[in-house]
């Protein structure tokens, strides 16, 4: 009786709204390339660190006060007097920093495989605004707690819009709502992280998979697995997401949740790099910290502006560096996506960015000596090199032929197996050893070949690199 | 804009000449969990630094809690006199007092420790020497010009600063003349104990953080097992090329 009530109501509810339609078509008949490797990860991460940080923030919000009097302090008894309230701080954030660790990783996924590429450059254009907001969402979150790096940090940023030209100074003042960092601006930044940047990121979010499940994920080959359906129209190398890549993604949270948890349990400040030391001093408007470093995440993009001598040509810079990501699905003037099949000379483009990329994240969060900047200034160039001479260097590339169909992954746990097997496998015993008196003890009877070893161990590297070539 | 300017002079200015001079800093032998060693720190707090110095996030009642103390010995032999188990370690001092004799307000302790770390905190204790030139007869090593006086000056004994060349340079150590009240080893254990009482001032659920990290951790490990064989169980019927 009971049962066929919910199925009724059930019912009721599937014959007025699409539930099972959407599911449908954004899960089970969802048909994602069979070939994801480690790398496709880090979207569904993304998510979960999104949740993250909205269930943590409204509860920070409940016990916050958006003060310059009392925000110090509020912070301070989040962590002290609220029950849970440490571990609710803390998960908000190392949730901010692995928000960034996993966006920049998913974002060199699109990179080497070519995901940005027709037809996929709405949705490559949707993730980059997605990281803007991100990256302001960040940034207007870090002022909130209310400590000297929060308020100077927030003080040189703001600051950087009065480089501009005729309306800068009016401009920056207009953003603060003070001449200095103020109880002003940690209100309207307060309302800013709580309430507007979320409600565009949620809806950026949300554009950017609708533009995805309308095209299709790209893979590691780069092909287009529309290209060859079956009878039914299926794919011949997709899979249903649900439930294949959601019981996948799960295993991946797992680990993502061990990393995770190990920093928020064991090392919440993550040697002043999550947290910085200077942040647990209140600000102070009248005593400059003797070194400002933005959050580890801004660095790069911090580097490329004190690289640049001139104040305004640094802010050029700095958006230009963001900007020109944006356009990157014209740049690459290569139809060849995955880095699989694409030529050396792209190899190495990108092997250089990857460098001077966290060249300059380090350098970011150093003092501006004179050989920091030349080799920052030398960073920049190569940073912007990559982007802005891609249409010519891509034209040259030998690439090499892409295939039809998705090629077999060698998995490490296909791998593992034949590794286990050689180690183990018995030593056939000669004839001196057979009369040493130690015979029959362990020594001998599990006794490893070390040069068989040496073999699988070469033939394991050599398929880890070419599946990541 | 003036202000701006000036702002950004400033900063120029930080970048340009970074400050902090590099001083060997000595690392105490902290154990966080010796209890012990924690209400030895508070009691010391109490005598030396609650003059001037208030730890204005930390109630007696927790440290109470968290050293497995009757609240009433708490309060007969560790908070000052007429203190509630409820009020938080602060001060009597009047900030208009402190700013006409020390030239500033002493700063707030409770989170010390997180910004200039434990071994700074133990370094600076310690390396107090005579100097005439300052209001209170001493300087600091390794916060020079501080404007705070040395509070041990009875415990420790004097200690003048010594100039000495050698091949690598010039460098200067401290050398301990006059014997005060305490022995070395008394006095280092005095301070490692009043550092440990920062740290743990500093974030007071550490342990408790530390002691929890072990069953999460463990959760998710298994949670990882049990997922992975979730996986290996749906993806049986993914075939390879046919």
């Amino acid at each position: 009786m009971k049962m066929d009530r919910f199925a009724h109501l059930g019912n009721w509810v599937l014959e007025r709204f699409p539930l099972a339609k959407v599911w449908e078509e954004h899960m089970t008949h969802y048909y994602a390339p069979r070939n994801f490797n480690i790398w496709y990860f880090f979207g569904s991460l993304a998510l979960l660190v999104m949740v993250n940080q909205f269930i943590t923030g409204i509860l920070l919000t409940m016990n916050y006060k958006p003060d310059a009097k009392l925000a110090f302090d509020s912070v301070e008894y989040i962590m002290r007097d609220v029950n849970w309230g440490w571990l609710i701080r803390y998960m908000h954030s190392t949730g901010a920093s692995a928000f960034f660790i996993v966006v920049y990783l998913h974002m060199f996924r699109g990179l080497i495989y070519g995901s940005f590429k027709q037809p996929r450059e709405l949705i490559w254009i949707f993730g980059m605004l997605i990281f803007v907001c991100l990256m302001a969402e960040a940034f207007m979150g870090y002022l909130l707690p209310w400590g000297q790096m929060s308020y100077w940090g927030a003080q040189v940023i703001i600051s950087l819009f009065s480089a501009i030209p005729v309306v800068g100074d009016d401009l920056s003042l207009w953003i603060r709502g003070d001449y200095v960092v103020s109880d002003a601006t940690l209100n309207r930044f307060f309302a800013f992280h709580v309430i507007s940047v979320p409600l565009i990121l949620v809806m950026l979010v949300f554009l950017h998979i609708v533009a995805l499940h309308e095209v299709g994920s790209n893979n590691p080959d780069g092909i287009e697995i529309k290209k060859y359906k079956n009878e039914q129209g299926i794919p011949l190398d997709g899979i249903p997401f649900h439930p294949y890549y959601t019981v996948k993604d799960i295993v991946g949270v797992a680990v993502f949740l061990i990393f995770f948890a190990t920093v928020i349990f064991y090392m919440p400040e993550m040697g002043g790099y999550f947290l910085e030391h200077a942040n647990f001093i209140p600000a102070d408007p009248l005593k400059t910290p003797e070194h400002i470093a933005p959050v580890w995440y801004f660095t790069p993009f911090y580097a490329i502006l004190r690289a640049i001598p001139d104040k305004f040509a640094g802010v050029i810079g700095m958006g230009g560096a963001i900007v020109v990501l944006f356009l990157l699905p014209w740049l690459d003037r290569n139809p060849v996506k995955s880095i699989r099949y694409r030529g050396g000379l792209f190899k190495k483009a990108l092997l250089l960015f990857v460098i001077s990329f966290i060249g300059l994240g380090y350098l970011g969060t150093q003092p501006a000596t004179p050989t920091a900047t030349i080799m920052a200034r030398i960073f920049t160039s190569v940073y912007f090199g990559f982007f802005l001479l891609m249409p010519i260097y891509t034209r040259w590339e030998k690439t090499k032929p892409v295939p039809n169909r998705v090629t077999e992954e060698h998995s490490l746990e296909e791998q593992l197996p034949l590794l286990i097997e050689e180690i183990t496998e018995l030593h056939h015993p000669s004839a001196s050893e057979i009369d040493h008196p130690a015979f029959r003890s362990t020594f001998f009877s599990r006794r490893p070949d070390p040069d068989r070893i040496k073999n699988v161990f070469t033939r394991y590297i050599k398929n880890l690199k070419e599946s990541l070539d | 804009m003036k202000t701006i300017s000036t702002l950004l002079l400033l900063l120029a200015l930080t970048f340009s000449a970074h400050a902090e001079q590099a001083v060997d800093l000595q690392s105490p032998d902290l154990d966080p969990t010796d209890k012990t060693s924690l209400l030895r720190g508070t009691k010391h707090f109490v005598t030396y630094c609650l003059g001037c110095h208030s730890a204005k996030y930390m109630r007696y009642l927790k440290i109470a809690l968290d050293t497995n103390v009757d609240e009433k010995v708490m309060l007969k032999d560790i908070a000052p006199e007429g203190a509630s188990i409820y009020d938080t370690l602060s001060s009597a001092m009047n900030k208009h007092d402190a700013e006409k004799w020390f030239g500033t307000q002493p700063p707030d302790l409770s989170l010390i420790a997180r910004s200039r770390g434990a071994d700074w905190l133990y370094s600076y204790l310690k390396s107090y020497y005579l100097d005439d030139s300052r209001p209170f007869g001493v300087n600091n090593k390794v916060f020079l010009d501080t404007a705070m006086p040395n509070p041990f000056w009875q415990l420790q004994g004097d200690q003048h600063l010594v100039h000495k060349k050698t091949i690598w340079g010039e460098h200067t150590t401290l050398v301990n003349d006059d014997i005060g009240t305490l022995s070395e080893q008394e006095f280092d254990q005095l301070v490692t104990d009043l550092v440990n009482f920062l740290v743990y001032v500093g974030e007071p659920v550490q342990q408790e953080r530390q002691s929890l990290g072990k069953f999460v951790l463990a959760f998710l490990l298994l949670f990882l097992v049990i997922a992975y064989m979730l996986k290996k169980e749906y993806w049986k019927d993914v075939h390879r090329n046919d």
